[in-house]
Parts: C-alpha cells; sequence; structure tokens
C-alpha cells in the first residue's frame, strides 16, 4: 500500500534504513515502568552555575545572532580549551566553528568535503547517524568491523584491508558510542601514516574524550603531520551535561572550515546564542563539575561490567563513555530477541548492538549513565532472564 | 579503590547487600566498616530527609545567635557542649563573627520556643545575649530543592 506522496521523497533518503530499532524504541516508550538502560545522554542535569550563565544571558536580552562561526569569545575559550586538554592549537577567529551539536558540524564536514561518490571509511558498530550522514552526503560508507578481542579499538590492517580507490575520508569515535571502545597510540600512529600515505581527511568525533577512565585520551590530530589534515569534533552533551543545549564545534585547517562555514551559514545560520553563553561558562569553570561526574561514571562501569561477567554475559571494561557492550552470543538469541524478551520478561530496555551496525551482532549496549539502584536491579533481571532463557 | 564512605556521600540510599555489591566485597566487610565508621563518630546516624512543609508541619524552626562568655580552659567547649544537650537544639555551631554559637532549634510552637530561649537558654551562666530568628518558609532542604524539584522532564526512554 503504497501512500502517492512517497513519489516526492528522494531516492537517497528513501534508501535510509528506517533503523529496525525504531519499533523497539516505540514499544520501550509505552513502558514507562520499565528500567531503561537505553539512555544515551548523562542522568546528570547540566551544572547550575552553566543554566545560571543561560538565564543570565536570558534576562540581559541576549536573543540575537551570532557571528555564523559562533561568539569570538567563545571560539577563544575553546581554542585554549583544546589547546590545555588535546595538545592541539588552532586560531580562534580562523580555525574554529560552533555548531549545533556534533552533530551539525558531522553532516557540514561531510557535506562540505565529499563529491557525489566518494568513498568514507568508517568503524563499526558506531553511533547511528554515521552511515546515513554519509549517504545523505551523497557518499558511500565503507564499513570497519571492530571486535570484542580488540575491545573495539581499531584495527589499522582492517583499515588498510577496507580500503578502496575513491575513499576520501576516515572517520573515526573514539572513546565510541556504543563500545566504549578506545585505540592505544601505537595503533593511532599507524592509522596516522596510513592516512597520510593514502591521503585521506580524518574526521575525528572526541565527543567522549573527557569520559576517559583509564590511560590518557590522544587525538589523532595531535600526532605529526594530522593537524592538517583533520577536522577535530567536540561537543558539549556528554562531558558536561548540556545535551538539550544542543552546541558543539569543530576545529580544523583554515580552508576546510571555511567551507563547513559556508554550508553552516546557508542551513543553519549559526548555534543559538544563549547555549553560545552557557558553553562560555562550561568552559570557563565546569572542569570541576566534569571530574565529579566522570568518578560517578567510572564507579557504575566497575559494577555494571562485573555484573555482566558475573552473569556469564562477557564484557570487556570500556576505556571510555558511559556504555557496556556485553556479548549476548551465549544466550543464542539475536540482539533484538534477546532485547524484546528482556523487555517482555523483566521490563529491562538495553539496545540492541545491530542498532550500531551489522558488526554490533550478538552484542547490547547497556548505559549506566544511571543510578546505583538502577543498575543492581537491571542486571539482577537481567540475570534471572539470562537463567531463563538458557532453561 | 571507592570506600563505603564516599558511596555513602554521593547521596544515594542503598543497603549493606546493595553496597557490598558495589563494591565488590562481602556483606560481612560492608557491615564491619560501617561499623567502624560509627565507632570512630564519622558516622553518626541514618536520618531521612523531610520536607519540614509537609512533613513537620506544625513545627516551628529558628536558629538562634549565642553570646557566651569563653571559659580560661576550654573556651566556649563546656558551655557549647551544654548548651547542645537541650532538646529543642537540632545542631550547634561555634561561629567566627559578631556571636559564638548558632543554633538551629525547634519546637512545637512559637511559644515553646519562645520559652526556651528566655527560661532555659539565656539563664544558662555564662551566656551573654541570644538573638532568635524564626523560619518562614523553606526553600532547600539539605540539598534538596523544595520550590522547583529538578525534572527529569521528557528524556526518551532509549537514546542513540
Ligand atoms: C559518538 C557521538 N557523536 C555525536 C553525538 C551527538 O552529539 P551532539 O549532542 O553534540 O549532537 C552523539 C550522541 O549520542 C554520539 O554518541
Amino acid at each position: 500500500m503504497s501512500d502517492p506522496s512517497q513519489q516526492f521523497v528522494a531516492d537517497h533518503v528513501k534508501g535510509l534504513p528506517r533503523s529496525g530499532i525504531r519499533d523497539f524504541f516505540a514499544i520501550v516508550a509505552k513502558m514507562p515502568q520499565a528500567i531503561s538502560l537505553g539512555i544515551g545522554e548523562p542522568d546528570f542535569v547540566t551544572p547550575w552555575h552553566i543554566r545560571e550563565a543561560a538565564i543570565f544571558a536570558l534576562e540581559k536580552g541576549i536573543t540575537s545572532y551570532t557571528d555564523n562561526l559562533g561568539l569570538l569569545r567563545l571560539r577563544r575559550e575553546i581554542s585554549s580549551y583544546v589547546e590545555n586538554n588535546f595538545g592541539l592549537s588552532y586560531h580562534p577567529e580562523r580555525e574554529v566553528l560552533v555548531a549545533v551539536g556534533v552533530s551539525e558540524a558531522l553532516d557540514i564536514a561531510l557535506r562540505a568535503v565529499l563529491n557525489p561518490g566518494d568513498k568514507v571509511l568508517y568503524h563499526e558498530p558506531c553511533y547511528v547517524s554515521y552511515s546515513p550522514s554519509i549517504v545523505l552526503a551523497h557518499a558511500k560508507p565503507i564499513a570497519v568491523a571492530t571486535s570484542a578481542k580488540d575491545a573495539f579499538g581499531i584495527d589499522p590492517e582492517a583499515v588498510a584491508k577496507a580500503w578502496e580507490p575513491g575513499c576520501k575520508v576516515l572517520m573515526l569515535n573514539f572513546p565510541t558510542n556504543p563500545t566504549g571502545g578506545v585505540t592505544e597510540r601505537a595503533k593511532l600512529e599507524q592509522l596516522a601514516r596510513f592516512a597520510v600515505e593514502k591521503d585521506l581527511l580524518v574526521i575525528s568525533d572526541e565527543i567522549y574524550s573527557e569520559l576517559t577512565f583509564e590511560g590518557e585520551h590522544t587525538s589523532i590530530a595531535s600526532l605529526p603531520g594530522m593537524q592538517e589534515r583533520t577536522i577535530f569534533l567536540h561537543g558539549f552533551s556528554k562531558a558536561f551535561a548540556m545535551t538539550g543545549f544542543r552546541i558543539g564545534y569543530a576545529c580544523g585547517p583554515q580552508v576546510l572550515i571555511e567551507a563547513m562555514m559556508k554550508v553552516h551559514q546557508y542551513s543553519m545560520l549559526c548555534a543559538p546564542i544563549l547555549s553560545q553563553e552557557a558553553a562560555i561558562e562550561a568552559l570557563k569553570n565546569g572542569t570541576p563539575a566534569v571530574e565529579q561526574m566522570k568518578e560517578a561514571y567510572h564507579r557504575r562501569r566497575d559494577l555494571i561490567v562485573r555484573r555482566f561477567n558475573e552473569i556469564g554475559l562477557d564484557c570487556h571494561s570500556p576505556k571510555g563513555s558511559f556504555y557496556a557492550f556485553p556479548s549476548i552470543e551465549k544466550t543464542g538469541l539475536s540482539s533484538i530477541d534477546f532485547c524484546k524478551g528482556l523487555l517482555e520478561a523483566e521490563e529491562v530496555a538495553v539496545v540492541p548492538g545491530t542498532a550500531f551496525g551489522e558488526s554490533g551482532a550478538g552484542f547490547v549496549r547497556a548505559s549506566f549513565s544511571t543510578s546505583y539502584e538502577r543498575i543492581l536491579e537491571a542486571t539482577n533481571r537481567i540475570e534471572r532472564y539470562v537463567e531463563a532463557v538458557k532453561g | 579503590m571507592t570506600t563505603v564512605l564516599q558511596l555513602l556521600l554521593e547521596g544515594e540510599r542503598l543497603d549493606t547487600a546493595q553496597l557490598a555489591s558495589i563494591l565488590n566485597q562481602s556483606e560481612a566487610e560492608v557491615s564491619a566498616e560501617l561499623e567502624r565508621l560509627q565507632a570512630e563518630h564519622i558516622l553518626l546516624g541514618w536520618r531521612p530527609v523531610f520536607n519540614p512543609e509537609r512533613a513537620q508541619g506544625e513545627l516551628v524552626r529558628a536558629v538562634i545567635e549565642v553570646r557566651i562568655s569563653p571559659e580560661r580552659e576550654g573556651g566556649f567547649d563546656r558551655l557549647a557542649a551544654r548548651i547542645s544537650q537541650f532538646d529543642a537544639v537540632e545542631s550547634c555551631y561555634l561561629m567566627s563573627g559578631a556571636y559564638d554559637l548558632l543554633l538551629f532549634a525547634k519546637g512545637k510552637d512559637l511559644r515553646e520556643v519562645a520559652t526556651f530561649v528566655s527560661e532555659r537558654l539565656a539563664s544558662v551562666e555564662g551566656v551573654l545575649s541570644t538573638a532568635t530568628h524564626f523560619m518562614l518558609r523553606a526553600y532547600k532542604e539539605q540539598g534538596h530543592l523544595l520550590l522547583s524539584p529538578t525534572e527529569s522532564g521528557d528524556k526518551p526512554a532509549v537514546s542513540p
């Protein structure tokens, strides 16, 4: 039964998967009593001093557009924050662009650099929007699977194997949503050499970088020869618990920022000024709150990972982010069946690994951005469910 | 390593079994640690936090500034300890500034608090003066916002 309006939808949009899990999300939405480990955002509210800065700005009547690139005051703060925390130096006037979340930054980066038919390498399982964003930029996504045996870090050899003529961009996200994977420095260096060799532009989404629990986070942009071929994306949603503010940024070579700015200026004009004001406050004074939240995530991570392993669902310890990614292979169920069954039998929501790409099959994502009590109760219920399934 | 104390300070209500599970210790170990904290007067007790307007609506609360004369030995300690003994006194602190002790006091009505101040407190030898301020309304109680509690709003139950 096809709706006559269907004819108006563009082919490449028609072709986008409607994402099987939307149906699953719809079921969860109708069960408010369920314990959800499906939430991809902090359970903390934005620290008050940041909210207060937005209120103060609103009271002062700060309600206008801003420069397309964002408030210069904010770009200066970003520039020094990125310098201090990532060892990268970007000129605030030419090499920083403030966007409506990393979501928009990613979209305009892809649209600014891709010609129809270009190919983009990215690692999977990954954030749900990567592949569709590439398709929407009329390019071809090439997934490189990461695996539990590497704790979902990237294997440079696998990237080399997946490469084919026409590859222009390599997209990276460490720590990774949904696996919490990170890539050790030696492998990043190998990857960087590969990018230089194949003349690839790297788009690096480092939105979870502050939430790195072990080891130092290294940005690939900081490796020799990389800054000139990397677009560094970062934002406020995760570490500062500011998802609803919709604010993020891109740093990169002037020419690329200029190109992104064109797309941004004609599609978005600028990021909301109140969110920009809040972001300034976050960068100036938000670090203690970030540290405190990180410690809480760290403790919760240790708990949930231990519980999954006790239950018999093998789970590597994610080095960053607030997601655990246990294997459910031993239950013999597919990811989606596991999740539907769990929801039905025990009213606990986790996200099927396949929502994040085919290589997520056999896994589920459980967010530990929730209270101890809920983590304990949810994992107890999962234990009961797993026993029942095993019979 | 996370300690029992750190977890308690986070403020989530957890029983011994839950604490043990989070810390990956046995319940016996957690119980022993709780006992140690109590024995060393680090953990003084357990009390629920109530909204005073709703749970103790009739109760009158006051803060009382007290000036006392320090003693040659022990300074303010003896008098402060003595004043702290009264049931009407919920908390008692030595302060810097214009007065010495700050008391948080309660009573079943205004008269009871007033009687306590004039007949009990002011008559303690060494108390030089008192100033009593009655609480009119609570907006925040031990970290909990009363007028505008934080709401989770329409946060979706599952998000990417
Ligand atoms: C890897 C990754 N990138 C980007 C985003 C979107 O971030 P923002 O809120 O800044 O648009 C998310 C949100 O879940 C994410 O997990």
